[in-house]
C-alpha cells in the first residue's frame, strides 16, 4: 500500500473528463479529495490524497499523463518560510492537523508537510508572512 | 544586604558582573534561596517581541537646494501617509498608517493590508529606499511647493522610533463567543470559543518582572531593537491600579512604557511590520529591559514564573468592542496558556500567541550578553513612573 498526495492540475480541455473515476474504477485507487478548484473551460487543480497498490499508483500516474493532467507533490504547495518565522504560535491553534506545531521546549515553530491538506487557514494568520501558498 | 546601581555598573566595567535572564533567573532563586540569589545575581534581564501597535517614527528629511515647509502640507512615503504638522521638514510616520483607498474590506471579505507606516519603518531599517510624495502651499523662505524622490536613511537628519505604548505590562486572552468567525487585533478568533489567543512573554514580559515600577522608570537605558534606547515616559493608558496577586503582578492590563531609540541603529531582525487579516498593519518591536538586583525583594519579583502569573480571559464578539456581554469569562495562568490550550466555560480551548517567546528568549539572552562584555551600562530613571493609585483609572 502506498499513500501520496499530489496536487493535479488540468488543462482546460480536459475538465470534463471523469479523471477521478478512472482512478477509482481503473487503478483501484482510494482518492480523498483535499481541495479542488475546478470549472469548465479553464484549468482545474486539485489536491487529492491517493491510496492504492505502489504499481497501481505509477499506473495512474502514466494515465494522468497521457490525459495532459499535471502531477506535482503537495508538499512544494505550502511553504514555512523560517527565515521570517517569529514562532509566535498564532498559526498553531488554526491548523486543522497540526501540520503547523510548536516545540513547547524551544518554541520554535516547525512544518510537516506530510499533514498538510492545504486549507490555507494559515495565510490568514499568520501576520508575518511566513506562510506562502502556490496553490492558484 | 543591598547592592547599588554603581555598584553593579563597576562590576560591569570590570566584567565580573553576574547577569541571568528572568528565566533562567526563576530556577536559581528556587533552587538557592531568594537571600543567596540577590547576592549572587547582579542583573537579570527581561525580553519581549511582540506587535505594538503604538509605535511610530519621527524622520527628520534634508532639504533639496530649493527648499520645502511640509508643515501644513502633506507627505506619503510609498503610499502611506505620514503627519506632517510640524516644522518644515519633521514628520511622524505612524506603524499602523495605511495608502488612502487601501480596502478594510473587500465587499465583507477581510482586508490583507499588506503594506503599510510598519512596513515603510522596516523598509528603511533593512537598507531599502522610499519614495518621498509631498506637497506645500509655499512660502518665501520655502518656495517648493511639490517634490518627489526616492530617499534612504543617508536622506535623513534623524530617524527616531518613538512609540507612545509598548510593552503592557499583561494582556487580555481573546475568545469568540459568537457564531461567527471575528478578525482582530488579537488575530482570527473562531466562532463559538475555537481558539484563545494571548500576547504576552509571561515570565520574561519587562514590566511583569517589575511590578511595582522600582527600577524601571523614565530614563532606563533598554535594548529597542538592536539600538540602546530609553523609556521616555509611561506609555499613554498606563494604569497600574488594577487587581494584583499576592506576588504583585496585575491580573489584567496595567502599565505601560513609552520607548525612544535611534531608527538608524536598529536591526530588521528586531524590528517587523505585520499585516492583520481584517484588522490592519502593526510593527513587532523587540524590547529588552535590564534590572538590577538591587535587594531581595527585586529577587522576589523577578524570579516570578509563569505558574505565578495569570491573565483574564475576554470576548472580543461583544464585550470588548460593545461593552455588553459577561465581562470575565474566567482567569488563566501563562503556564496554562503555554501548554497549548485553557479550558473556557467547560470547552478546551486551543491557544495561541501573538507574543514570540523564542525571540524574547532571544532578546533576553542578547541584553545578557551586551551587559556581560561591558557593552551595555546600567541606568538611574530620572523619575518614577506613576505608581498604583497615581496612574489612569
Amino acid at each position: 500500500m502506498k499513500k501520496t498526495r499530489v496536487v493535479l492540475s488540468f488543462p482546460p480541455s480536459n475538465v470534463e473528463e471523469p479523471i477521478t473515476y478512472r482512478l477509482i474504477k481503473d487503478y483501484d485507487l482510494v482518492v480523498n479529495i483535499l481541495r479542488a478548484s475546478i470549472d469548465p473551460g479553464k484549468q482545474g487543480r486539485m489536491v487529492v490524497e491517493l491510496s492504492g497498490e505502489e504499481s497501481q499508483v505509477s499506473h495512474a500516474f502514466n494515465y494522468l499523463e497521457t490525459q495532459g493532467v499535471g502531477v506535482e507533490p503537495l508538499s512544494q504547495e505550502v511553504q514555512h518560510l523560517e527565515e521570517r518565522c517569529t514562532g509566535c504560535t498564532a498559526c498553531v491553534p488554526i491548523c486543522p492537523t497540526g501540520a503547523l506545531d510548536v516545540d513547547r521546549k524551544s518554541w520554535k515553530v516547525s512544518y510537516d508537510p506530510e499533514k498538510c491538506v492545504v486549507c490555507l487557514s494559515c495565510l490568514d494568520v499568520c501576520i508575518y508572512k511566513a506562510v506562502e501558498v502556490n496553490l492558484a | 544586604m543591598a547592592k547599588t546601581l554603581e555598584e553593579i555598573n563597576g562590576k560591569i566595567r570590570s566584567g565580573s558582573v553576574v547577569v541571568v535572564t528572568a528565566e533562567e533567573v526563576i530556577g536559581i532563586a528556587r533552587e538557592k534561596g531568594v537571600e543567596k540569589a540577590a547576592r549572587e545575581v547582579d542583573v537579570v534581564t527581561t525580553g519581549t517581541f511582540s506587535p505594538m501597535c503604538s509605535s511610530g517614527a519621527f524622520l527628520n528629511i534634508k532639504q533639496p537646494k530649493e527648499k520645502m515647509k511640509l508643515g501644513g502640507g502633506w507627505i506619503t512615503l510609498n503610499g502611506v501617509p505620514a503627519y506632517a504638522g510640524l516644522a518644515a521638514a519633521d514628520i511622524y510616520i505612524g506603524a499602523t498608517a495605511i495608502p488612502d483607498g487601501d480596502p478594510r474590506n473587500n465587499n465583507g471579505r477581510p482586508g490583507k493590508f499588506r503594506y503599510g507606516g510598519a512596513h515603510v519603518i522596516e523598509d528603511l531599517v533593512s537598507g531599502k529606499e522610499v519614495i518621498l510624495s509631498a506637497g506645500a502651499y509655499g512660502t518665501d523662505c520655502y518656495p517648493r511647493k511639490s517634490r518627489e524622490q526616492k530617499i534612504g536613511f543617508k536622506d535623513l537628519n534623524e530617524a527616531v522610533l518613538f512609540n507612545p505604548r509598548n510593552c503592557y505590562q499583561n494582556y487580555n486572552v481573546a475568545v469568540n463567543l459568537s457564531d461567527k468567525p471575528i478578525y482582530t487585533y488579537m488575530g482570527l478568533l473562531k466562532p463559538k470559543l475555537g481558539n484563545a489567543n494571548y500576547c504576552s512573554a509571561g515570565q520574561l514580559s519587562p514590566l511583569l518582572n517589575d511590578p511595582f515600577y522600582r527600577t524601571i522608570g523614565v530614563g532606563s537605558r533598554i535594548f529597542l531593537s538592536g539600538a540602546q534606547g530609553y523609556v521616555a515616559w509611561n506609555g499613554t493608558q498606563h494604569s497600574p491600579d488594577v487587581p494584583r496577586s499576592d506576588n504583585g503582578t496585575p491580573r489584567k492590563g496595567a502599565g505601560t512604557l513609552a520607548l525612544i531609540g535611534n531608527l538608524k541603529e536598529m536591526d530588521s531582525r528586531w524590528i517587523r511590520a505585520v499585516s492583520y487579516t481584517g484588522y490592519g498593519v502593526s510593527l513587532s518591536v523587540a524590547v529588552g529591559v535590564p534590572i538590577p538586583i538591587l535587594d531581595e525583594d527585586v529577587m522576589k519579583t523577578v524570579s516570578v514564573s509563569d505558574e505565578e502569573l495569570t491573565a483574564p480571559i475576554v470576548d472580543y464578539s461583544r464585550f470588548y468592542p460593545i461593552g455588553e456581554g459577561e465581562a470575565l469569562l474566567g482567569e488563566v495562568t501563562y503556564a496554562q496558556l503555554k501548554s497549548g490550550s485553557i479550558d473556557v466555560k467547560g470547552k478546551r480551548v486551543p491557544t495561541g500567541c501573538f507574543s514570540s517567546y523564542s525571540k524574547a528568549r532571544e532578546v533576553a539572552g542578547h541584553l545578557k550578553s551586551l551587559i556581560q562584555s561591558g557593552r551595555f551600562l546600567l541606568s538611574q530613571p530620572v523619575a518614577s513612573l506613576p505608581g498604583a493609585k497615581e496612574g489612569l483609572r
